[in-house]
């Protein structure tokens, strides 16, 4: 097999058929880069979901009265609670936090919106006992029990917020896999008719390899490298896209909330870790694409 | 070199056979014209031998290859063996003249080297020494057709299969053909022609093969196309 023949013949069709080729490195691009950032967004799930398992927690938010006037928690109130939470058997630490840590706190989440700090005095904001559970899956117990009890003003299970934003995550994972399927179908119709187009506008040559006796890898694949190199350039420029969009969208919208740590960022490692499954989806769909329209469209 | 053994062949689209219980030897170093109507089966008959169709009953032999019933993937072989010239040419219009007869050998992956060795020689023996670099719309018919019979060549095959190659040529120029067909065949290479041209097929005096609807109705060793035809 010479290579600079097959070689040629490859740049000769992308050439010939270029509007066919454009489209076809296009479709391939939008579909992978949806493809990209659903990965993308799975991985990122994944990550934040690691960092809340571990940190998932209980708050028992404390009255107001208390609030106010037990910086410390040494009022018999609160120590009472404090006791008792700490020899509960399925909790396994208690933090206290008063009502001057919890502002600091909050003002580290919202650095990026100065906004939200206007609306917030420090007498909003509770104090309140952290809970770091023995068994996180099940936080509904804590809540039942200490509910009601006296210095409680609610008990918040932070896993009920967590569930809700994953299920978003989830969903926009999945809005982007039906979109990415569907530009996916486009790509290889695109494929197959851009294959079958370029084995029609070669006809004669095909005809003439066919009769002087070149072998079905001689005849075809040029057309089915054609299919391949489009695919391949279609994935380059999806990974491009999606180092773009991180950098100038992600990094730049989602900074603060990246920076303050409630979601995990998507990171250079990420795209180089879901990089290779574009290129090998690319190549795979392709060639597969144009392997099976060679076999039912040109004959041998 | 060609045998065809009871061939015969339906085509799906047809309810009567292009070809009907066919028996043809054909041997080595032969020059045979193949001779009928239009929709007598010659085309069908060169078909067969190259295996662009298969008979629906009855065997084909071509060198040693068991035509009807090869692998697929043993196809390419056959048809390096045999050389294919067509009254249309079939040149590439956007290769010169040199180029159109080198594809045929980069296409089987011969090495450069040889190619760039046997080309000149085979466009010598064909006399078109010094039009290598010319594009085929800058050729007479006749050029064009001299062109398509080196690239048949180029390969050395064992065989020539030439499907009407003067029908769009004058008398002079076919008859220039022939005498280059001559050549060939001279060489030790076996031709079979399929032609309407009587006066060609009366002025050779080889072996004529006349198909009739699909079936051999005259097969002489030096005939001439026929009387009252």
């Amino acid at each position: 097999m010479r290579a600079s023949f097959v070689f040629s013949e490859v740049l000769t069709g992308l050439r010939r058929n270029v509007t066919m080729t454009v489209a076809m490195i296009l479709t391939t691009m939008i579909s992978l880069t949806l493809l990209g950032g659903g990965l993308l967004v799975v991985r990122m799930i994944d990550k934040t979901q690691a960092v809340y398992q571990e940190e998932v927690d209980v708050n028992v938010n404390l009255t107001k009265d208390i609030s106010a006037n037990d910086k410390e928690c040494t009022q018999d109130t609160c120590a009472d609670l404090r006791e008792r939470l700490e020899s509960d058997p399925a909790i396994e630490a208690v933090t206290f936090e008063n009502r001057d840590q919890a502002l600091v706190r909050f003002k580290q989440i919202f650095e990026a919106q100065p906004e939200m700090l206007k609306l917030v005095r420090a007498d909003a904001l509770p104090a309140s006992f952290h809970l770091r559970l023995v068994n996180p899956d099940r936080p509904e117990v804590i809540s039942q029990t200490y509910s009601g009890a006296v210095g409680v003003d609610s008990v918040v299970d932070e896993s009920e917020f967590l569930e809700r934003l994953f299920s978003a995550f989830n969903g926009v994972r999945n809005l982007t896999f039906a979109i990415a399927l569907i530009q996916a179908v486009a790509a290889l119709l695109l494929i197959s008719n851009t294959v079958q187009v370029s084995a029609f506008t070669r006809r004669t040559e095909v005809n003439i390899m066919r009769l002087v006796g070149a072998t079905r890898w001689y005849t075809q694949l040029p057309f089915l490298l054609e299919a391949v190199v489009a695919g391949l350039v279609g994935a380059v420029l999806a990974i491009g896209l999606l180092v773009a969009g991180k950098v100038w969208f992600l990094d730049t919208v989602l900074g603060g909330v990246f920076a303050s740590g409630v979601l995990s960022p998507i990171d250079g490692l990420d795209i180089l870790l879901v990089s290779p499954w574009l290129l090998l989806t690319s190549i795979g769909i392709s060639a597969v694409t144009g392997y099976v329209t060679l076999r039912l469209y040109v004959r041998q | 070199m060609i045998r065809l053994e009871h061939v015969s062949k339906v085509y799906k689209t047809s309810t009567r056979p292009a070809l009907e219980d066919v028996s043809v030897v054909v041997d080595k170093g032969e020059f045979v014209f193949l001779i009928g109507a239009s929709g007598s089966g010659k085309s069908t008959f060169l078909r067969l031998l190259l295996r662009e169709e298969v008979p629906s009953r009855g065997r084909v032999y071509v060198a040693n290859f068991d035509v009807a019933r090869m692998a697929r993937r043993r196809v390419p072989r056959l048809r390096q063996s045999i050389g294919c010239v067509f009254q249309d040419f079939r040149l590439l219009n956007n290769k010169t003249v040199a180029e159109n007869v080198a594809f045929a050998l980069e296409v089987i992956g011969k090495p450069r080297n040889t190619i760039r060795k046997v080309v000149p020689e085979v466009l010598e023996l064909v006399g078109l020494e010094g039009k290598s670099a010319r594009m085929p719309h800058e050729l007479s018919g006749g050029e064009q057709q001299r062109v398509a019979i080196a690239r048949a060549f180029v390969n050395r095959p064992l065989m020539l299969l030439a499907d009407e190659p003067t029908g769009n040529l004058d008398p002079d120029t076919s008859q220039d053909i022939m005498l280059l067909l001559e050549r060939i065949n001279r060489t030790g290479t076996t031709v079979l022609m399929a032609t309407h041209d009587h006066s060609i097929v009366d002025s050779m005096r080889r072996r004529v093969v006349e198909l009739d609807l699909g079936q051999v109705v005259r097969d002489d060793a030096r005939g001439v196309y026929g009387v009252g035809r």
